[in-house]
Formats: C-alpha cells, sequence, structure tokens
C-alpha cells in the first residue's frame, strides 16, 4: 500500500522555500506548487498557525484530482497535518475518514494516531464496518477497501477499548501485516503478553518486509519482553535500533535522572550499544 | 589448504554453502585468508559476513592493513562490516578511516559503527606525539557528531565518548557536551544514554 512519496523527487530538484513561501504556494494555481508545498510544510515540521490553518483547509481541495479520482493534495496535507502536533487539525482528518480517496483516509487514520485523537474512534471503528469478510483487496488496485493497518493501529494507539471485539477478528486475517496491526493494536488495549508473542514470532518469518514491520511494532508497543529477540532478528541494526529504542521510551518516565534509569532501561540499552 | 578453502567460497551456490565455506575458512586463522574473508562482506549474506568480521577480528592487527586498503565505497553494506571490524580490533592506524567514516559517510549504519569505535582505539600503541594528538582528532570528530540531526548517530556519538572519557586530559570537554546534550536533546533516548554515560 506505498505510493511514491514526494521525498523521492523533492529536496535537490525542487527550488528552496521559506515557511512564508510554502504557506502562500499552498494557494499557487501551479498544483505541483501546491503538492510540494504540503508536503515540505510536513516535513520541515512547519507549525504555525497560518501553516496548520491553510493545510486544514488543503483537506477540502478540490482542484488537485487524479484521473483516478485521487486528491494528492489532500493525502500530502493529512499527512502533514499528523506532523505538526495541532489537535485543531482533528475534525478535518476525521471528515477525511469519509473521503473517497483510499490514500487520504489511509494518511488522515495515520495522522490522527500521531495527534493521539480519541474523538476520531467511533469514525476509525466505521472503517472496520462488515469486518474481515469484506476486508477485501480492491480489483485492479494494489490495496484493500480500507485501509485496515492504519485504522487498527490508530485505534490501538487512543486507547479505544470499546472496539476490542472489532479489532480481534483481524488476527486471522489473511493478510500478514494486517494480522500484526491487530496483534499490536490488541496488546496496547489489553497488556495482554499473548499478543505481544504473536508478533515476536513473526520476526522469525522468512519475509524480511513483514520481519521489518513486526520489529517496528514492537517498538510501537514497548514489549519488554521482545528485548533480546528485537537484538537477535535478522534485520538491518538501523531498525532493530528503532524497535528498541521504543522500548526504552516506554522504560522511562516523563522526567528522569540518573538514579531513576531502571535496569531495564540500562539492559535496553547495552543491546542497543551492540547494535552500533 | 588454505588454497582450496578459498575455492570452496567461490563455488558456494547456496546462501547455507556460504556460511560452511566462510566457516571452514575462518578456521584456518591463517593470514593468507583475509582478503578472501574481507571480499565476503560484499556477498550480502549476513551470517557468513558475521563469521568472517569475527575471524579477521581475532587476526587482529595483521588483518587491519587490508581491511583498510580493501574497504568498500560502493556498496554501504560492506563498509560498514568493514567499520565495525576495525573497530573490533581497535588498532589506531584506523583512526583516519573511523574519523572519515563518522563524520562524512551517507549510511548511518557505517557512521553508528565508526563512532563507537572512534572511543576504544588503544591509542598506546601510537608513538608520541600522536598517542597525545590522535585522541584530540577523535574528540573532535566525536563532538562534531553528536550535534547531528539523526537520534541514532548521536547516541552512537554518546557510546564513543563515553569510552574516550578514560583518557584524563578529555574528561573536561566530554563532560561540557554531555551535560549539554542532557540539557537539550529532544529525544528522551538520547538523554538516557547521556546519564548511564555520566554514570559510569
Amino acid at each position: 500500500m506505498i505510493e511514491p512519496s514526494a521525498e523521492e523527487y523533492a529536496a535537490e530538484n525542487a527550488p528552496p522555500l521559506t515557511p512564508e513561501q510554502a504557506i502562500a504556494n499552498l494557494q499557487s494555481l501551479d498544483l505541483g506548487l501546491r503538492y510540494y508545498a504540503a508536503w515540505w510544510l510536513g516535513k520541515f515540521q512547519v507549525s504555525q498557525p497560518a501553516a496548520v490553518d491553510a493545510l486544514i483547509a488543503a483537506l477540502e481541495d478540490e482542484a488537485d484530482i487524479t484521473e483516478l479520482g485521487g486528491y494528492p493534495l489532500r493525502r500530502n496535507a493529512a499527512r502533514a497535518l499528523g506532523k505538526l502536533g495541532d489537535r485543531r487539525a482533528i475534525p478535518g482528518l476525521i471528515k477525511c475518514l469519509e473521503c473517497s480517496d483510499f490514500y487520504v483516509r489511509e494518511a488522515a487514520a495515520q495522522s490522527l494516531e500521531m495527534l493521539r485523537a480519541t474523538t476520531a474512534a467511533p469514525a476509525l471503528m466505521q472503517l472496520l464496518d462488515g469486518g474481515v469478510a469484506v476486508a477485501v483487496q480492491v480489483p485492479g488496485r494494489p490495496h484493500l477497501i480500507q485501509p485496515y493497518e492504519a485504522v487498527l493501529e490508530a485505534l490501538g494507539a487512543i486507547g479505544a477499548t470499546e472496539a476490542i471485539h472489532l479489532i480481534e477478528p483481524f488476527l486471522e486475517h489473511s493478510v500478514p501485516r494486517v494480522q500484526c496491526a491487530a496483534a499490536r493494536a490488541m496488546y496496547q488495549l489489553t497488556q495482554d503478553p499473548a499478543y505481544g508473542e504473536r508478533l515476536v514470532k513473526i520476526l522469525d518469518d522468512n519475509d524480511l518486509k513483514l520481519r521489518r514491520v513486526a520489529l517496528g511494532d514492537l517498538g510501537a508497543i514497548g514489549y519488554m519482553a521482545a528485548a533480546d529477540a528485537i537484538a537477535n532478528a535478522k534485520a538491518e541494526n538501523s531498525f532493530k535500533l528503532i524497535a528498541l529504542k521504543g522500548l526504552l521510551e516506554y522504560q522511562l518516565p516523563e522526567e528522569f535522572d540518573a538514579f531513576c534509569i531502571a535496569d531495564d532501561a540500562i539492559r535496553v540499552m547495552n543491546l542497543m550499544d551492540s547494535l552500533l | 589448504m588454505t588454497d582450496e578453502l578459498i575455492r570452496a567460497i567461490a563455488l558456494a551456490d547456496t546462501p547455507a554453502r556460504m556460511v560452511a565455506a566462510v566457516q571452514n575458512l575462518a578456521a584456518t586463522k591463517d593470514v593468507a585468508a583475509i582478503p578472501t574473508l574481507i571480499a565476503v562482506f560484499g556477498y550480502n549474506n549476513p551470517t557468513a559476513a558475521a563469521v568472517a568480521a569475527l575471524a579477521l577480528t581475532e587476526l587482529g592487527e595483521l588483518a587491519v592493513p587490508q581491511l583498510l586498503e580493501q574497504i568498500d565505497d560502493y556498496n554501504y553494506g560492506a563498509r560498514a562490516y568493514s567499520i565495525r571490524t576495525l573497530a573490533a580490533i581497535a588498532d589506531p592506524r584506523a583512526l583516519d578511516a573511523l574519523i572519515n567514516a563518522a563524520t562524512t559517510d551517507f549510511a548511518p549504519s557505517v557512521r553508528r559503527a565508526a563512532a563507537k569505535g572512534l572511543g576504544n582505539l588503544h591509542w598506546q600503541k601510537l608513538g608520541f606525539p600522536e598517542s597525545q594528538t590522535a585522541p584530540l582528532r577523535a574528540l573532535e570528530a566525536l563532538l562534531h557528531i553528536s550535534q547531528d540531526s539523526e537520534w541514532s548517530i548521536r547516541y552512537a556519538a554518546v557510546v564513543g565518548l563515553q569510552a574516550l572519557a578514560k583518557i584524563p586530559d578529555l574528561q573536561h570537554p566530554i563532560r561540557a557536551r554531555l551535560e549539554y546534550m542532557l540539557a537539550s536533546d529532544t529525544e528522551k533516548a538520547v538523554r538516557a544514554r547521556v546519564l548511564l554515560a555520566q554514570s559510569q
């Protein structure tokens, strides 16, 4: 479910921007400039209110439409808003969950997760309507009918325990990545180690990409019992370091000093050191 | 005998046979195996590469000149193994290669391995005055990359700085930088690693 991101062509070929120019470019007659500006504001985390306002407005853009009915500017605006941390974006993003464009819905779910938008739970749950039975591939497209991975992850991250009964069946979905997302959410919502262990098991899978997904999930849920399995997984050190960083962060209170670094935190850091 | 084992590596036609062939060659501990073991870094077989790296580390100083000459400028996976092996052997002749890798390489895996290695070189093997100036150059490189935008590079810089702080003359600037990072770093993981370094 990956489409080419702006990142691939941006940096070198594009004109250098300032935040003011980027905000102004969101209204440019050149649709390419609008698309790039939305990506740029997220990438460089320009969180000033004018940028957020302009991006929220871009969630309703009607000018930039692909032959397949996609909304490229809306996608980039939705992605950027997740990175800017301004909760004013939440209602607009919730509305995007009903957009006809799959990628807009996916970006909105991901950004609502990043914003920890608890109010998004009902709208996210609606995307699970029909359950696993209807969660099939769209003919001719490289994605399922809904962005299930992003939806399940978001529901887990925002603590939507009311969604447990909807999430659990997705543990048996035919797409392994969806199973991972369900296990991740179920762990977050129940703290039952059985779901963490499902992800640990995937670290032994033959598919490297799936092992990377599981590493990301274990880091995101801070499943401490996986520390050694993560360090020994057959994957690049960069992925393992990110996963262990996630575990470490769960071991650290908001404010901490040398005296309150737990033994578990030190254990994780020793593993990280060994992967440098 | 070693020649035969080297040929067996060229003939290995599955990943498992490659690993077995590298293990057999590594077991000889023969200096004639060094170039072949280094070449294994470029075969995209992590298990075989780990065996080769361990064997080269055990060969130690004898492997350093060829490790330095054979650094693969076009394959960052192979380069990371070379830098990691040089860091593990800790021969200070690797200083320039490690500084270069830590400060200019584009691959984070290479930079992190170099940063860790820069703290641990066996400085006393150098003659005077290099034994005094070399650690200062390592310090300068680590201070520089401790301001990198990528958290894992800063994390590795802290690990390098912690090791370098065993040198009494360098403790003052290292403490100052760690204090600064503790107060200013945006990543909890990096601040936690600073605290661990300060407590050692």
